[in-house]
């Protein structure tokens, strides 16, 4: 009897919001940081306040996607110690909030962890899925088979810099929806997302029906209800991130960083709802 | 024999991009997705994979373009100072008392080592893919230097990435390749050392790709790198072959060569490939030895997994993290291996020693007292190496060592090694 993760979870909620007439709001935050324990905090505080589905990054000692706030996060998470099995345990726990429960990792510690083993452990935590930005399609084959097996779905990237023909192979094994990256560059919050982002949308749209979600660059509520007006999906990460940096920082304890991300969750939470429902969606 | 008359067909496809006659199945690796055996591949985000394969595209056109060829073939030959010669050295060999050494000297190359052999084709390349822009990671600061030196000569704006740790071990090629035009950023996440400027070439060049050429400079990364880097390399054991040949009338029984990512291996290895009665042998990094945990012998200490765009051999934990490699010599410094030295130590092809600082600075010393050649201590290692497999030969036995680079960087470190200074030094600068 193979434990099934969540899959189909992530459809739901695309579903759901979309019925609202908005776009999902995904979060991301490292597992480990500030603790393991606060980190569970952290993303328990940002689901209450609007996020809909939390990306749980596992912190990788060498994260060549990463811009300098998640770098500096998931640095101090792995000096603090973390490991795969406490990635674990903190999806477990947010999961538990009923939100839709990913893993963002790269692909090594999966790897290493064991394909099949993680796929099985992620699902036993009830995991709905995992991003895997630095593995290609071409590669993925192993990683395929022991997500469906278990009940997960295999999110993966598409870049500006794609061919349609790119887009067409992402797309056909893609599972939950596909993130589009909004510009060709690093995580970190920007002035403004990328111009080639509404592009990508629409290219991604013109081949699957899958939810296509915008991610890089998100900051504010108002980028946010820029990006929701085209995409199904806004996910923000280092701004999150740089929320609880700050506070540790500022040395203003736990509580001022729970306080900053409930403020900027919901910020965010607005900025997907003020939007019209991206029109291409409905379908 | 000249390098030049070693590709003997009479095309123009010159020794270095020539294909390898009776490679037979070595000549299919790597495969189209860039595996050589289970290693190699891509791993890098989608944003990357359009870049790689306009690179593959690119690069294949090239190496069919008479014009490419030939004018890379001239500049190895007007600019690079090839085809090095071959040493025999006598009384090096006399003191080990085992097998006939000798020497292939990347080190009288241009710039000081082999590496100006591979940033000339793909600097080269990045003209015709209309690019302006070369960035480079470099570790002992030999492949920035030359990267520095390949643009300065073309006319092309060049970033080198470089540990913070490594630009204070190798402050005099940080000014080398600033005096050449190139911007040095030193880099101060992770471990300040190569692998930590390999992450942040590779954020430069998701950001500027459209008009960046990322120049790897060891047989490493994504598809097609370690295939494209060993292309630009194998010139060394085209020539040296013929080289050896001309000098003893037969094969070498063994050819030594030192691997941090494995550049200079792969350079001297590929040609004898098919040579089976050719052993060859990688010398990796042992630092404090290998039984202290603190070194960089990716094969010998590490296991199979992905890093920097590639499946192959690494230093990692249990969770798959990557560890701190050590060694006394940057340019070795790092916790992997390019993907088809992976695979020929898979297949047995080839196989890999570990040499630890200790022996490699006592050979770096006794290469210099003997034949009068101060070599890198990355070249050290392949000495040291080598000293072993004469033992083991015996003098019958004919070793050919891949003498990589030259020195000159090193005096400082093996001032300090061996306590040559008079005066006291400032311990604490080092």
């Amino acid at each position: 009897m193979v434990v099934q993760g969540t899959r189909g979870r992530l459809a739901d909620s695309f579903a759901a919001a979309r019925k609202e007439g908005r776009s999902v709001l995904v979060g991301y935050l490292p597992a480990g940081y500030p603790t393991v324990d606060g980190a569970i905090a952290a993303m328990r505080a940002m689901v209450e306040a609007g996020v809909d589905v939390v990306e749980v990054g596992l912190p990788y000692s060498d994260p060549t996607m990463d811009g300098p706030v998640i770098q500096d996060a998931a640095d101090a998470a792995l000096r603090g110690g973390v490991s795969t099995a406490d990635v674990l345990r903190t999806v477990e726990a947010v999961a538990d909030t009923g939100a839709p429960t990913l893993v963002m990792t790269y692909w090594n510690p999966v790897e290493r962890h064991g394909v099949e083993r993680f796929a099985a452990d992620l699902a036993a935590a009830g995991g709905a899925g995992v991003i895997t930005p630095d593995l290609p399609p071409e590669e993925a084959g192993p990683w395929l088979d022991a997500a469906g097996a278990h009940g997960l779905d295999p999110v993966f990237l598409v870049a500006p810099s794609s061919t349609d023909e790119r887009i067409r192979l992402v797309t056909s094994i893609t599972g939950g929806f596909v993130y589009a990256a909004s510009l060709m560059g690093v995580t970190g919050a920007r002035q403004s997302v990328g111009a080639a982002a509404e592009g990508l949308v629409e290219r991604v749209r013109a081949v699957t029906d899958l939810p296509v979600a915008v991610g890089l660059g998100v900051r504010d509520g108002g980028q946010a209800a820029t990006v929701a007006a085209f995409a199904d999906g806004v996910i923000v990460g280092s701004a999150l991130v740089a929320a609880l940096l700050e506070a540790e920082r500022a040395g203003t304890g736990r509580e001022a960083g729970l306080a900053a991300i409930r403020v900027l969750a919901a910020d965010l939470a607005a900025g997907v709802r003020a939007a019209p429902a991206p029109a291409a969606a409905t379908s | 024999m000249s390098a030049r008359s070693a590709g003997s067909t009479g095309t123009v496809v010159p020794p270095a991009l020539a294909a390898t006659p009776g490679a037979g199945d070595w000549a299919s690796v790597p495969t189209e997705l860039g595996h050589f055996g289970r290693f190699g591949g891509r791993f890098v985000p989608e944003a990357l994979m359009a870049a790689l394969d306009e690179l593959t595209a690119a690069y294949a056109e090239a190496i069919a373009d008479p014009a490419f060829v030939a004018e890379l073939d001239g500049l190895l030959a007007s600019y690079a100072g090839r085809p090095t010669p071959v040493t025999e050295a006598r009384r090096l060999t006399e003191h080990i008392g085992g097998a006939r050494l000798l020497l292939k000297r990347e080190d009288l190359a241009h710039t000081g080592s082999h590496k100006i052999n591979n940033v000339l084709g793909q600097c080269l390349l990045t003209k015709r893919m209309g690019k302006t822009r070369v960035i480079a990671e470099t570790g002992a600061g030999q492949h920035g230097v030359a990267t520095a030196t390949a643009c300065a000569l073309l006319g092309l704006e060049c970033v080198v990435y470089m540990g913070e740790e490594d630009t204070r071990r190798q402050a005099l090629n940080v000014a080398r390749m600033r005096l050449l035009g190139a911007e040095v950023v030193p880099v101060a996440s992770g471990s300040r050392t190569l692998k930590d400027a390999i992450n942040e070439a590779l954020r430069d060049w998701v950001a500027t790709v459209e008009r960046t050429h990322y120049c790897i400079g060891s047989v490493m990364g994504p598809h097609p790198f370690p295939m494209l880097v060993r292309d630009f390399q194998r010139i060394i054991g085209v020539e040296a072959r013929e080289q050896v040949l001309a000098l003893t009338g037969k094969l070498p029984d063994a050819v030594v060569a030192c691997v941090g990512g494995g550049s200079n291996a792969m350079g001297i290895f590929h040609r004898f490939i098919p040579d089976t009665s050719v052993a060859l042998i990688g010398c990796e990094a042992g630092g404090d030895g290998l039984a202290t945990g603190r070194h960089a012998a990716a094969i010998a200490g590490g296991s199979s997994g992905v890093l920097h765009g590639m499946r192959s051999y690494f230093l990692q934990d249990d969770d798959g993290q990557t560890k701190v490699s050590h060694s006394i010599s940057a340019g070795l410094d790092y916790p992997g291996i390019g993907p088809e030295h992976a695979w020929l130590h898979d297949t047995g092809r080839a196989t890999y020693r570990v040499v630890d600082d200790t022996a490699a600075m006592d050979a770096l010393a006794l290469v210099a007292r003997t034949e009068g050649i101060l070599v890198a201590i990355e070249s050290a290692h392949a000495f040291a190496g080598a000293f072993e497999v004469a033992r083991e030969l015996g003098p019958e036995a004919t070793i050919l060592v891949n003498c990589s680079g030259r020195g000159d960087k090193d005096v400082d470190t093996a001032a300090r090694w061996f306590d040559l200074l008079d005066a006291p030094a400032d311990g604490e600068a080092g």
